[in-house]
């Protein structure tokens, strides 16, 4: 495992995927801050059901690596209150589907300590929590509900595209003075591998990366939409020649403003692609953004390609219901040809 | 950290335990105990009782080896807990009302699901969610300890309604017990003295946390004296036993005496013998000479000694029943897999009528399907 791996690497990069790098970022942060901790179900002993806490217990002991009560509340809760003591707590939530139990004492406390206080108390916590679909996974276990999230003022939101910047983020998150939902695209955690740096290092929490450069269309995503959106950047650029700037945002909020902008005064036309519902999610609010900003530029309207307004399905038809490269080269299709 | 209760480290098994609270009827072969009373129940209801545990075992082996095979998705096994599960459906009047969970297969089928319907769902449909009118079952519960309070609520309107011959039988894992709507529904159930009987399938282990994790109390059925309520600790492993106090429980519920609550909390105490689910490895995190203690309890050899013993069950019925088993199960994969839907299916049944706004979402997708073809929506994402 990668824990091992970066002591014999030292310095060096070494091959992970995202999930690898996810472990590999708490390895990183726990071994230079004690006062890190992880909790959550299953965490300790097995790893984490996803293998993202792998080895952390063995190396970091029963203090710092706690399997606790299933109990999603109190699993917050009580990170709330540790963080109060000068610890770091990163509570994980088995799957976001899960974490509504918890949405009271994140909601009501941790996203707003801070302000209710004057700036006299904060919460310094990342709560990690694999989400998406695409896995073939049971009931409850595929949704996309960052925007739950990003409606709330207080906390920030990171979703990770790839295992160099889900370090980084990480990293950036645990470092960060305020809670951080720091949301696994689980589709990817072991879709591909790219260098990621034994050192620490961090990929700031205020930037978009702009991941594939154009001058038609500029396409938002984050998450494991990014790959797909790349896909059909690629297919459309030798199909059509039309020139896809595709905007990886990593930090859902708050959101890099500039970098949403200054690429549509560029190209004038724009595709959000998200998994989450279209209705209310994350799309309608970097549309308006762009309407309230970059009015003047805008060529055609602003497409969504989006989950439906509708449950999650189970997997025989998750795949209709997530934006397929089809989908999004079509989509694109229709904005630039409008 | 108090390390009274190390994650992983096991005395004996509770049940192995002398323990005086535990209520039993069988020993750990199937030989009826000195002092255990024998539920009352007739020879077909036993015969009932032995077919549907053996069904259970087999439709569960299936089950593991077809998910391995690609035709089911993640399956959450249930070997050793069979014998709990089926007595207490095997307990329930036809009108009373069951909320399972993920594990609970052999209770749906036992209180009137079909198998077909337990295997849709694992293919990623939700045909096995429509329940029929006639079968009182509630789609199963994934999101834990969340049908606490439901159940607890269907049997309050059945009480508020004067149906009080109607009980509510709602199962629920160790780990559930930590979960605040746990505390929430069976607080609520004493306070309204519902007719609900609550099962705690304490099969000791929640993924890879023991049960010592869950819980500083002793029992979990000692929790059901904070509520006010009845608690009762049986042998999990034991049909008969989980038969005669499920059985009681329910009647209790139905028609309580003079200064008794209706609710009643059961820990049925048992052993999760496989893995949480196909999608996990229990050698990473528990010993396996622990289940080997389980072992020598099975469910079904206790019960097959018992027939046996009682002269119900010869090897000729037991290889008659075993055959119309395995029949039964491939039947039941077979019909499963024909089962079709269509993208349409992702619009429908979210509210009673179809809102235009996901009308158009799918009109949308069907324009996409009819440009480009149906294949090019299953393109593997990653
Ligand atoms: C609210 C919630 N949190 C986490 C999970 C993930 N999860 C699924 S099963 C499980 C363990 C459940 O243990 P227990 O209640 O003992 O039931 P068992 O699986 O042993 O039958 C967990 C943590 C979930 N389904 N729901
Ligand atoms: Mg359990």
């Amino acid at each position: 495992m990668s824990s091992t791996a970066s002591t014999q690497t030292g310095q060096n990069a070494q091959r992970l995927t995202l999930v690898e790098a996810i472990q590999d970022g708490l390895y990183t942060e726990m071994s230079r801050d004690d006062s890190v901790v992880v909790l959550g179900e299953d965490v300790g002993k097995n790893g984490g059901v996803f293998r993202a806490t792998d080895q952390l217990y063995e190396e970091f002991g029963e203090d710092r690596v706690i399997d606790t009560p299933l109990a999603e509340a109190g699993i917050v809760g009580a990170s709330i209150g540790l963080a109060q003591t000068g610890m770091k707590p990163v509570p994980e939530m088995q799957f976001m589907g899960f974490m509504y139990p918890a949405f009271d004492q994140i909601v009501s406390h941790a996203a707003r300590l801070r302000s209710r206080s004057q700036g006299q108390y904060s919460v310094p916590m990342v709560i990690r929590a694999p989400y998406g679909g695409g896995i073939r996974a049971p009931e409850h276990h595929s949704e996309s509900k960052e925007a739950f999230f990003v409606h709330e003022p207080g906390l920030k939101v990171v979703s990770p595209s790839t295992p160099y910047d889900a370090k980084g983020l990480l990293a950036a998150s645990i470092h960060d003075p305020d809670p951080v939902i720091f949301l696994e695209p689980k589709l990817i955690y072991r879709a591909f591998r790219e260098d990621v740096p034994a050192k620490p290092y961090e990929v700031s929490l205020s930037e978009a990366a702009v991941r594939r450069e154009g001058s038609d269309i500029s396409v938002y995503t984050w998450g494991a939409m990014t790959r797909p959106a790349l896909i059909a950047a690629e297919n459309l650029s030798q199909s059509h020649g039309i020139d896809v700037e595709v905007i990886d945002l990593r930090t859902l909020s708050p959101l890099d403003v500039e970098t949403i902008t200054n690429s549509f005064k560029k190209t004038g036309r724009a595709a959000i692609v998200h998994e989450a519902p279209k209705t209310v999610g994350l799309g309608a609010e970097i549309a308006t953004t762009i309407q309230e900003e970059a009015l003047v530029h805008q060529e055609a309207p602003i497409k969504r390609i989006a989950g439906f307004d509708a449950p999650m399905p189970l997997h025989s038809l998750e795949d209709y219901y997530l934006p397929q490269a089809v989908r999004i080269q079509d989509g694109i299709r229709e904005t630039v040809d409008f | 950290m108090n390390m009274k209760n190390e994650a992983g480290s096991k005395d004996v098994p509770a049940a192995v335990r002398e323990d005086s609270d535990l209520v039993q009827v069988l020993d750990a072969e199937g030989n009826v105990l000195p002092q255990a009373s024998v539920p009352d129940i007739s020879d077909r209801q036993l015969l009932e009782l032995y077919e549907t545990i053996k069904l259970a075992r087999h439709f569960d082996q299936r089950a593991i080896s077809f998910q391995r095979q690609g035709r089911l998705a993640t399956y959450a096994p249930m070997t050793g807990q069979e014998g709990s599960q089926v007595a207490t459906s095997l307990a329930l009047a036809e009108q009373d009302w069951l909320f399972p969970t993920y594990r609970e297969h052999a209770a749906k089928y036992a209180h009137g699901m079909d198998l077909v319907s337990l295997f849709e769902p694992l293919r990623g449909y939700r045909d096995g969610y429509a329940i029929p009118d006639d079968v009182n079952v509630m789609p199963e519960y994934i999101p834990i300890a969340t049908q606490v309070p439901q159940a607890m609520g269907m049997a309050w309107g059945h009480k508020l309604q004067g149906k009080t011959d109607t009980a509510v039988l709602c199962h629920l894992g160790d780990g559930a017990t930590s979960e605040g709507d746990f505390h929430e529904g069976l607080n609520f159930a004493g306070v309204f003295d519902v007719p609900a009987v609550f099962v705690c399938n304490n099969n000791q282990w929640a993924i890879s946390v023991p049960r010592e994790r869950q819980t500083a109390s002793e029992t979990i059925a000692e929790k059901a004296q904070a509520y006010g309520i009845d608690g009762v600790r049986v042998d999990g492993l034991d049909p008969l036993a989980v038969y005669k106090v499920a059985s009681a429980a329910l009647e209790k519920a139905r028609n309580p005496g003079p200064g008794e609550l209706r609710p009643t909390l059961i820990e049925s105490v048992q052993y999760r013998f496989g893995a949480h689910t196909t999608a996990d490895d229990p050698s990473v995190y528990r010993d396996e000479s622990e289940e080997e203690a389980w072992r020598d309890r099975d469910p079904v050899d206790r019960i097959e000694t018992y027939l046996y013993n009682e002269g119900i069950l010869d090897s000729d019925l037991e290889s008659e029943i075993q055959d119309s088993i395995e029949q039964e199960v491939s039947e039941a994969i077979e019909t499963a897999e024909q089962t079709e839907t269509s993208p349409d299916n992702i619009v429908e049944h979210v509210y009673e009528d179809v809102p235009a706004r996901l009308e158009e979402q799918r009109d949308e997708l069907n324009r996409l399907r009819e440009k480009y073809d149906d294949g090019a929506f299953s393109e593997v994402l990653e």
